[in-house]
């Protein structure tokens, strides 16, 4: 061990955040204070980078606890990494810093910027909190801290569509957040600890594992946005500031995406069957094929982007045929869990890379209506350039994040002797081109009843385009280093739980 | 499923038979699950209660609260501050004509005379006590909260008299520097030394009673004013 | 039948009606009164699990109760003034329509 100790880094990950929440709500009538944000949001990139550095070069190669208070579980609250939430953070860190340089330029209006700034750095802090959490009731409340500012900030720029859209995604948080609390209080009444790592160890096959569970899951999957539970994600992604969008995509459905992971592969494993498992999976298949087709008919810029997500959220679903139910209690890791944490990552750049070129082809034209389109990339070509490459992750061309995720999935689908899932991912490669080039075609075209200098276009800030090209060219870059992202994936992998008498059947 | 704002109708006759039958089996069905499964497993009360004597108060639910949990309470007090955040009226003057006295009944001034003053020493006190007893911040916040409600209902009070900004964010700044404070002289984030616990707890309560009181207040608010409506409005915001 | 078991039936029965009223009644405000109808189900589910440790009681559920009643007020308080903002852009002939 160096003279740095990686868990006392963890509790930081929450409260520089949660200072630099507070920071930008006092300090908001101080004008140079948004930059300070960008400063802060560095911050919070270097920490995460040492913490992933830390636990990469950690010798024991297992993940890491942090006992808040002194206490330890069960009766205090524990902090608890491994590789793939170490991961999660740093991508969250990452992208957290680039969208907090382009939200500098992009919030100009002051009153605006003084409430997208607290409620940002308390996203962050939400986010962190999830990814770090190891005690399940502790997880409910950064769910609502998660829940409660993704809305605030989708309200953030009025208007109708925007407000019934933050309503509507309020409504259904509330409730996945209820349905999992109910979910939290049985398992409690039934094990008597709310620890995850315990949790593991103590739940069996029985009724109230399996009501507990039913829960959990209901209301993860509303908040992740599964097929049938998706309905309130295509307005609030298309409705938010565009920086908002791009985090809501890229993070926030992740987040519960990463705790129904948790709760289905490691602590209430032993509660779920094979069946269940498969449910999971062609639910995510079949969100893949109808969100791709909605993306196809949907006629606003934005819309189009936001069902992309709910198709690309299905592919992360496979994880649990493909995983199966664990043999032994063996924590997150393997080959699928590589795959579909690689697409976490590819799809979280391509994704945010999308929504900022979306957003800034809104801000030029001034409406992002599809059919009226025409030409744009001639007034805004470093965008749509942009848009073109995230797209190609998205479709999953080389060289790209979104090829090497793409490919792991596959071949993580022959291994587990499963390949009717291949179709799925072909399928919808091959949807997700439908819509990126329709989008592309119109771009590259003049129209020819529409003069493009007709109308006075709003000059971008340079920072705009450029946030989104740099996040596109991360998604290329990604598919040059795939190895180091998954080495740092099989930390943790070794038993989190030793007791063997988990898997009662 | 979830209707628009302006949607009157409520759904065919059908669905909500077929909702009501889905809902009810599926409540059932966690009944039986609650019923089968016999009696709870052993909690945690044993080792809470081994634990109380080192946590610097003597009520286990204030220990638990905000010495063995004070995780969740730290973010509990960050969930209350994405709505104060999410809700404070941005650069609005207060609106002037409702400091011009509205005539207010003598009888409700003068109790309010007398109450406010009791309330807030209620307050006081139960912040105080829930070291001992059921009692804490929240409750000594909701209790001040509705001492402002009172004095704003008499009229001339409302929270943009203050400075609502330190107010609403003081609670989340002590109770974070205590925290790392404390992490700096135990090792661990949100450690308190043993000797100094009761006091400590009483900082973090006494600072988050002050930012759930604005809060709260900041919500009556902004719920109470309002939004011009009916067909008296002559100040209407455009729709957009 | 114990008691904490009468309760947790009760919670668990106030939760199923509470997802009626949120899924069905099409009137914004039902349906924010109805989450907080859920919100005590659950609640009450908590309190009797506390109470089955008899004799002793157990005060975690009692903590999560109070935070998760904090966290609900400001769920509500949210909805509500999103409610609010959404009426103040109404047009005269929606007045009345969340009513």
């Amino acid at each position: 061990m160096s003279g740095l100790s990686l868990p006392a880094l963890l509790p930081w990950l929450v409260g520089l955040p949660l200072l630099a929440a507070a920071a930008s709500f006092a300090g908001q009538r101080w004008v140079a204070g948004r930059w300070l944000n960008a400063v802060g949001a560095a911050a919070q990139l270097a920490l995460a980078v040492l913490v992933l550095w830390l636990l990469a070069a950690g010798d024991s190669g297992l993940g890491q606890r942090y006992t808040l208070g002194g206490w330890g579980a069960p009766l205090g609250i524990d902090l608890y990494i491994d590789g793939f939430a170490g991961l999660m953070i740093a991508i969250t860190a990452a992208l957290g810093f680039v969208l907090s340089l382009y939200s500098c330029s992009y919030f100009t209006e002051p009153d605006q910027a003084a409430r997208f700034w607290p409620l940002w750095w308390l996203l962050m802090v939400a986010l962190n909190a999830v990814f770090l959490a190891a005690d399940a009731f502790n997880i409910y409340v950064t769910l609502e801290i998660l829940g409660l500012a993704a809305v605030a900030l989708v309200a953030l720029q009025g208007g109708r569509p925007a407000l019934q859209a933050a309503l509507r995604y309020l409504l259904v948080g509330l409730l996945g957040s209820l349905c999992y609390l109910l979910g939290v209080a049985l398992l409690y009444r039934a094990y008597g600890t709310l620890d995850l790592a315990q949790l593991g160890q103590l739940v069996h096959a029985a009724p109230l594992s399996w009501a507990a569970l039913g829960l959990i899951t209901v209301g993860l999957l509303l908040k992740t946005a599964l097929l049938p539970l998706h309905f309130w994600l295509p307005p609030a992604h298309a409705n938010a500031p565009a920086p908002v969008s791009a985090a809501l995509s890229a993070l926030v459905v992740k987040a519960s995406f990463y705790l129904l992971a948790r709760f289905w592969l490691e602590t209430l494993s032993a509660a779920t069957t094979a069946q269940g498992l498969q449910v999971l999976g062609v639910l995510g298949a079949a969100a893949v094929l109808v969100g791709s087709i909605q993306a196809i008919r949907a006629q606003r810029l934005k819309l189009i982007v936001a069902y992309s997500t709910v198709a690309q959220l299905g592919y992360l679903f496979l994880l649990f045929p493909l995983f199966g139910r664990p043999s032994d209690t063996a924590g997150l890791g393997g080959a699928v869990v590589d795959a579909v944490a690689y697409f976490i990552i590819a799809h979280a750049c391509a994704k945010a890379a999308m929504f900022l070129a979306a957003g800034n082809i809104q801000r030029a034209a001034g409406h992002d209506d599809i059919s009226r389109l025409h030409g744009i990339a001639r007034r805004q070509p470093l965008s749509l350039f942009a848009f073109a490459i995230a797209g190609a992750s998205l479709i999953g061309l080389p060289p790209s994040g979104g090829f090497v995720a793409k490919w792991l999935l596959l071949n993580a689908a022959i291994d587990a002797g499963q390949w009717w899932w291949l179709i799925t991912v072909i399928a919808g490669g091959l949807l997700a081109a439908v819509y990126v080039f329709r989008v592309l075609n119109l771009a590259f075209t003049d129209s020819a009843e529409q003069p493009p200098a007709a109308e006075a276009q709003p000059v971008l800030p340079r920072l705009l385009p450029l946030g989104a090209f740099a996040l596109a060219i991360i998604t290329v870059l990604l598919g040059f280093n795939a190895l180091w992202v998954l080495e740092v994936l099989d930390i943790g992998v070794p038993p989190l739980q030793l007791a063997a008498d988990g898997e009662a059947l | 499923m979830f209707r628009e704002l302006n949607s009157n109708a409520a759904p065919p006759a059908g669905l909500r038979i077929v909702c009501a039958l889905a809902i009810v089996g599926l409540t059932l069905a966690l009944i039986a699950a609650v019923v089968v499964s016999g009696p709870a497993a052993p909690g945690l009360q044993a080792a809470v209660a081994a634990a109380l004597p080192h946590s610097g108060v003597e009520n286990p639910v204030t220990a638990v609260l905000l010495n063995f949990r004070s995780y969740d309470t730290l973010l509990e007090i960050a969930v209350l501050f994405v709505v104060a955040v999410a809700t404070l009226p941005l650069r609005r003057a207060v609106a002037p004509q409702r400091t011009e006295a509205v005539a207010v009944e003598p009888v409700l001034a003068a109790l309010v005379k007398l109450l406010v003053p009791l309330v807030v020493l209620t307050g006081g006190y139960l912040l105080w006590v829930g070291a001992y007893a059921p009692g804490g911040a929240f409750q000594a916040g909701a209790l001040l909260a509705g001492a402002g409600v009172l004095l704003s209902l008499a009229g001339g009070f409302s929270l943009a008299a203050l400075p609502a900004r330190p107010l609403l964010v003081v609670g989340l700044v002590v109770f974070t520097a205590v925290a790392a404070a404390v992490g700096a002289i135990t090792g661990a984030f949100l450690q308190y030394p043993v000797a100094a616990a009761g006091v400590l707890i009483l900082v973090i309560e006494a600072a988050a009673t002050v930012s759930i009181a604005a809060t709260l207040l900041l919500l009556y608010g902004n719920l109470a004013e309002p939004v011009p409506s009916g067909p008296l409005a002559g100040t209407k915001e455009p729709a957009s | 039948m114990t008691q904490d078991l009468f309760y947790s039936i009760c919670g668990i029965a106030l939760f199923g009606i509470g997802l009626y009223g949120l899924l069905i009644p099409p009137h914004i405000l039902q349906k924010i009164l109805a989450v907080n109808v859920m919100g005590t189900g659950v609640f009450m589910v908590l309190i009797a699990t506390a109470q089955s440790r008899a004799p002793a009681i157990d005060p975690v559920p009692h903590a999560m109760v109070l935070t998760g009643i904090v966290v609900a007020v400001a769920g509500t308080a949210l909805a509500l003034s999103l409610v609010c903002r959404i009426y103040a852009l109404s047009d005269d002939t929606e007045q009345d329509a969340g009513r």
